[in-house]
């Protein structure tokens, strides 16, 4: 039986397919989110993947900011409950998720039964979210996934505020301008990010085992400044990314379970 | 007989909607006549305008009216560019474009002859209302009421409120030119104690499972609460509202007609720019605001005979609780209302209530077991609100409340 997720992002559009709620039978990321061709592609892409139609999925489950507008589903999950869900499926042990997408940045606090205990979101603010690292990229002149590697880099970490965007961008064009080497820009970049998403998980209260999932968690550098800002190491998610969509396809399955 | 011109009385909410158009235009007819007007702010003592005659207008009302028509933004523009700034109050932006250009798209309001402001819910709106008199060169007549640190009002505070109480009505003969009248007095301050009665009682009824009361009603009928405690027609309605839901109850009525899921507190003044939004979002949840600090927030008993026990009402109101009173309250609210999560509105306009939330909302947590949520907003200015993340993070505290119930 197969059960599929679709997380529809600001960002990015994610499918996960299940078989028989375990087995990934196909996982699938493309670039571009809601109100884009990317969900249909995405979809188009996983079902290819897994040798399976539509049609023939037991049922279909969508999260993500896009998921009241997917065709292929009436059920819809927050992010929240999806990144739980897909998380504790990975890592049982996991007490605290950091998920940062495309506009939004959210900390999780799972209690032992791997329930959602509190969350905590980022405001109206797109500062250390995915799109804060866009917008840093295009002004270094870098592609998003360069970011980590420049970021190995770095000799001292530039000071690069948290507070807004649109001013952090400046601040980085004035280093950029004043010689700073780019290296040690992006590591206070990651820094900053890792300052906001820390915020959010001291909110809620800092529980071991820390899982990071969300297309941030690719950048190794992310990842690293959030370690030393939380003082504790920090699992990723294999393909993090597509985390919303699994705990989604887990539902599905769920779903399916019940009333079978 | 009687039952034939029982059935047809008017409705509640038709009288809601008579009595609050009723006070705009009275102020304005009473305007014209050369009549007193007094703009105040909510929770402040009316029962000295009462006694006196003057017409009293509410700006936070009024803003919130105008929100709630989706007037806001132009409003909020107009005040930025006189030189307000976006961290004051949207209330008070409103309030101060609304001065400039004496015309909305609600009710207008006359301008006032002088100003009454209580701080027992807001400290910073001493200085709206101070900006109000100056600009419009007009008395001002401050209650000043000291926060209360402590879970009880200490004593040395009603008196220097009852003492402030005693000043108001001297300066209130010399704004009016007339001797107050005490008899007229005990007269108002009856109607007033039966207003709050009957409110507390009508919204006391969202607690009957399930609930014969849609939570956002609360704040609709919270504007006559606020602009007519002192008449007797905010006591009629209430007591027409609390005989309907009695009636429902009995019948077993429930607001949500689909059923009603989820029993949710909702902490904060409303986001009135997307009141539509937020209710049916909530809605389509099965998500029933059956709790709100509001019910209380009138819920002014005092001895008549005593102003002491006026003074110890007045800043009894929750947003003056210490915090340990303000987390209580709230755990009670839940409690009251078996409500099985809380949404934090987390207002840019009231950030002095705000910066409570993060004890306050552990604490009710920790005291009462259930999930919150905090979402960013703005009672009036559009602007500081998403809709997106709003219907996630209520669709978050909906499986949140879901997993525990199947945990027991």
């Amino acid at each position: 039986m197969y059960t599929i997720g679709i997380d529809i992002g600001s960002a990015s559009s994610k499918v996960v397919v299940l078989r028989d709620g375990c087995a990934l039978a196909a996982a699938a990321a493309v670039q571009t989110g809601t109100g884009s061709s990317g969900p249909e592609r995405a979809m188009a892409q996983a079902l290819a993947q897994a040798g399976v139609t539509l049609e023939g999925a037991a049922a279909v489950v969508a999260t993500g900011y896009g998921r009241m507008n997917c065709p292929y589903t009436d059920r819809q999950f927050s992010e929240i409950s999806c990144h739980a869900k897909g998380i504790v499926h990975l890592f049982p042990q996991a007490r605290t998720i950091i998920d940062i997408g495309g506009q939004d940045a959210k900390a999780i606090q799972l209690d032992d039964a791997g329930m959602v205990q509190q969350f905590a979101m980022n405001d109206k603010c797109a500062a250390g979210t995915g799109r804060f690292l866009e917008v840093m990229a295009r002004v270094m002149e870098l592609e998003l996934p360069m970011l980590q590697s420049w970021h190995s880099r770095a000799r001292q970490v530039a000071h690069v505020s948290s507070t807004c965007t649109v001013f952090a961008e400046s601040e980085v064009i004035s280093l950029l301008s004043a010689g700073t080497p780019k290296a040690d820009i992006i590591a206070g970049v990651h820094k900053s990010v890792a300052s906001k998403a820390s915020g959010l998980v001291y909110r809620i209260g800092l529980r071991e085992t820390v899982v990071m999932s969300g297309g941030v968690a690719q950048n190794r550098g992310v990842v690293q400044a959030l370690e030393e800002a939380l003082k504790v190491p920090i699992q990723v998610a294999p393909r993090p990314q597509t985390i919303g969509a699994l705990g989604a396809a887990l539902f599905a399955f769920e779903s399916v379970s019940a009333t079978s | 007989m009687a039952e034939a011109v029982q059935t047809t009385a008017p409705s509640s909410r038709e009288m809601l909607g008579y009595y609050l158009n009723k006070s705009y235009q009275d102020a304005a007819e009473g305007k014209a006549r050369g009549e007193l007007v007094c703009w105040a702010s909510s929770i402040a003592p009316c029962e000295f305008c009462e006694t006196m005659g003057v017409h009293m207008l509410y700006p936070e009302n009024h803003a919130a009216a105008i929100a709630a028509k989706h007037g806001a933004e132009e409003m909020i523009q107009h005040a930025e560019h006189m030189g307000y700034s976006v961290d004051n109050c949207s209330y008070a932006r409103i309030n101060m474009a609304y001065v400039d250009r004496k015309h909305c798209i609600a009710e207008d309001m006359p301008l006032p002859d002088f100003v009454l402001v209580c701080n027992n819910i807001c400290e910073t709106l001493i200085k709206w209302y101070e900006n109000l008199a100056y600009q419009l060169q007009i008395p001002i007549i401050l209650i000043d009421v000291p926060y209360n640190y402590e879970p009880e009002p200490s004593e040395w505070a009603i008196d220097y409120i009852a003492a402030q109480f005693e000043h108001a009505i001297t300066q209130m003969e010399e704004i009016t030119g007339k001797k107050f009248d005490y008899d007229r007095y005990h007269e108002v301050m009856q109607i007033a104690a039966e207003s709050s009665y009957w409110w507390t009682k009508a919204m006391g009824m969202a607690s009957a499972e399930p609930s014969p009361l849609n939570g956002f009603d609360i704040f609709n009928y919270m504007a006559l609460i606020v602009c007519m405690r002192g008449k007797t027609g905010c006591r009629d309605t209430f007591k027409k509202l609390a005989e309907e839901l009695e009636e429902k109850i009995e019948k077993g009525e429930a607001a949500f007609k689909e059923g009603e899921k989820y029993r949710i507190m909702w902490d904060g003044i409303a986001c009135w720019p997307y009141l539509s939004h937020n209710y049916k979002a909530m809605r389509a949840l099965g998500m029933n605001m059956t709790g709100s600090t509001y019910p209380r927030g009138w819920k002014l008993d005092y001895d008549k005979d005593d102003i002491r026990s006026m003074a110890r009402a007045y800043t009894s109101v929750g947003n003056n609780l210490s915090l340990e009173g303000q987390i209580e309250m709230k755990a009670e609210v839940v409690r009251t209302y078996n409500c099985q999560g809380v949404t934090y509105h987390l207002n840019r306009s009231c950030k002095c209530m705000d910066f409570l939330f993060h004890e306050m909302q552990t604490e009710v947590a920790r005291r009462t077991g259930t999930p919150y949520i905090t979402f960013d907003g703005d009672q009036s200015d559009p602007r500081n609100f998403s809709k997106a993340q709003f219907e996630t993070r209520v669709q978050g505290l909906a499986e949140m409340m879901e997993q525990r119930r199947h945990q027991g």
